[in-house]
């Protein structure tokens, strides 16, 4: 098991180390894309706003049925 | 009161988000089945030629799901900030289907990617080979949840309206995942997404014979898989796309008359081959739908009802109603809805009162209206129609360059079973050029189901301006921009890396 648990880091590890040039920028295309998507874009433009404005499901479901019940015609 | 610039700013964002990442998603259904079976072919000969072909397209469909990767989450981040009724609303019923595809897509394309791309050398080559078609299972697996959840709001069964917690409850979960949009959806979609990758590999292989005829072998080796596997898809698609419009016809008919830009309802309906709308026509009016057309009669009876002369409902049957073919207003659906939102407002009320008998009162007659709840917050009965222009010619563009594909397929591999692929250039040419159009009809039939499905966000119950957050509507028009930037960014950077990958193949045994 150990053995086995073994090979597979070894085999990340000198896959990542034997990697190609289009690999590298690859990877580093998506460091940045995944950097500025989680942190930058969700972080700074992005809140859940339920989760924030609310504490508990009961509120956030008061909340949506007051604006759907206010928006009818 | 809701804001109509924040609901169109809103709408205009998810839809540039949907439209860039869907430039991503097709090529990576396909193109992992192309790479699976150019290495099955290599593995079972031995031919190492077949192996140079493998490592060819695997490079550029590893191009593409890198820079694609994750670019779907951005719609997920949308949905908590501009759509935060919505996916309260829908949370219960989303929230099964997408962990599965969260669970299903990290373990099994995050194992074993790294192997098809590690492995080579490293692992035997049948472990390597079961690699490459895991992952190509998993990345159609994904979409199989993605398009549930899609299905469902085009078609929402399986579930219950909860008054107590507002949100649409999973009460038949095989109901959700049987859905036949959400099936027939995935089918059409993912056979879609093997034409355009067919397309694509067709394309470059087409640009390699016509700057090198040294790549002949690799050329017609790439065009036979390809045009093997396109053309199965192709005919497979045309299926799913009849499948798709019966159940259009059934669920969303008012989609189905914009398709075809069918005013006034008829038994053995034609359908436009060809046409221009006539942009003056409105609804209820006697002006003519078209300024030109060419039909094929009966041929929307058989589509939609799978009979020669079954009635085809048209927009005015379903706005204003039709009482001979027992077609409801929109007018009385409104009135529906509305006494479905009344008994909701007067159970909330009750409850908050601790009237039980009238909160349960309340509640027992929202429950007759329910499934015309949405229909309660629209303004007036016209606005179920969708904007019949965009609904039309994306359909019957889409078909158009289906029907191309189709063709080419065709052409194509009896140009390679031949030998004469290098013969005839015109064709090549159209070969070539044709690239950007599997991506151009994917897009066309995402437009016609989501453009075609409005004014709705979940069909009938909730309507897209209900759907949206109170937010400022600077914050989402900055947003849009930012998206539009970076996603461009994105795909310039891709369109490059995958140019400098093909020019070095291409100068190859020059």
């Amino acid at each position: 098991m150990k053995t086995s648990i073994t090979n597979i880091i070894k085999f990340y590890i000198n896959g990542f180390r034997n990697m190609s040039k289009l690999g590298r920028k690859l990877w580093l295309i998506i460091a940045i894309k995944l950097f500025i998507f989680f942190v930058v874009i969700k972080m700074l433009f992005f809140p859940d706003i339920l989760h924030e404005k609310f504490h508990s499901d009961k509120e956030r479901g008061d909340y949506v049925m007051k604006n759907l019940l206010g928006g009818e015609k | 009161m809701i804001d109509p610039t924040l609901v169109d700013w809103s709408r205009a964002q998810f839809a540039l988000t949907a439209i860039y990442h869907f430039l991503f998603v097709p090529l990576t259904l396909g193109l992992s089945f192309i790479v699976a079976i150019m290495e099955t072919l290599y593995v079972t000969t031995g031919d190492t030629k077949w192996k140079e072909v493998t490592l060819f397209w695997m490079k550029l469909f590893g191009i593409n799901f890198a820079i694609g990767l994750a670019t779907g989450i951005i719609m997920e981040f949308e949905f908590g900030t501009n759509w935060a009724n919505y996916s309260w609303f829908v949370g219960d019923i989303f929230g099964a289907p997408l962990a599965i595809e969260g669970i299903m897509a990290f373990f099994l394309e995050s194992t074993f990617f790294a192997v098809m791309f590690f492995g080579w050398n490293r692992v035997s080559k049948k472990f390597h080979l079961l690699s490459t078609w895991l992952v190509a299972i998993g990345s159609n697996l994904s979409a199989l949840w993605i398009l549930v959840a899609n299905g469902w709001m085009q078609h929402p069964v399986g579930m219950q309206f909860n008054p107590e917690t507002a949100r649409s409850e999973m009460v038949n979960f095989w109901e959700v995942i049987f859905n036949p949009n959400a099936y027939n959806k995935f089918l059409h979609t993912i056979s879609a997404g093997y034409i355009t990758s067919a397309i694509f590999v067709v394309a470059i292989s087409a640009w390699f014979l016509l700057k090198n005829e040294k790549m002949k072998d690799f050329a017609k080796r790439s065009i036979l898989v390809a045009t093997s596997f396109g053309l199965i898809t192709s005919a497979y698609n045309i299926l799913t796309g009849d499948n798709s419009a019966y159940t259009v016809a059934q669920n969303q008919p008012v989609k189905l008359a914009a398709m075809e830009g069918l005013y006034q309802g008829k038994k053995g309906a034609e359908i436009v081959a060809f046409g221009i709308l006539n942009p003056d026509k409105k609804l209820g009016d006697k002006q003519e739908d078209f300024l030109f057309q060419i039909s094929i009669p009966k041929a929307l009876s058989i589509l939609g009802y799978h009979k020669l002369d079954a009635y085809v409902a048209g927009m005015n049957d379903l706005v204003y109603g039709n009482k001979e073919h027992g077609i409801e207003s929109a007018a009385s659906k409104i009135g529906k809805g509305k006494k479905a939102v009344a008994a909701l407002k007067a159970f909330k009320e009750a409850k908050k009162q601790g009237d039980i008998q009238k909160a349960s009162s309340a509640l027992a007659q929202f429950r007759q209206y329910e499934k015309y709840m949405g229909y309660g917050f629209l303004d007036k009965p016209e606005e179920i129609v969708p904007p019949v222009q965009i609904t039309f010619y994306s359909f019957h563009l889409m078909v158009g360059l289906g029907i191309w594909f189709f063709v080419l397929m065709i052409v194509m591999l009896y140009k390679a079973m031949t030998g004469t692929l290098t013969k005839t250039r015109t064709w090549l040419k159209l070969a070539f050029y044709s690239l950007p159009l599997g991506f151009l009809a994917n897009e066309l039939g995402w437009i016609v189901a989501e453009v075609g499905r409005q004014p709705w966000a979940v069909q009938d119950l909730l309507p897209v301006k209900m759907a949206t957050t109170h937010i400022s509507t600077t914050s989402v028009m900055i947003t849009f921009w930012l998206f539009a930037i970076l996603f461009t960014f994105l795909l310039i950077a891709e369109v490059k890396i995958m140019a400098t990958q093909i020019r070095l193949k291409g100068g190859e045994n020059v």
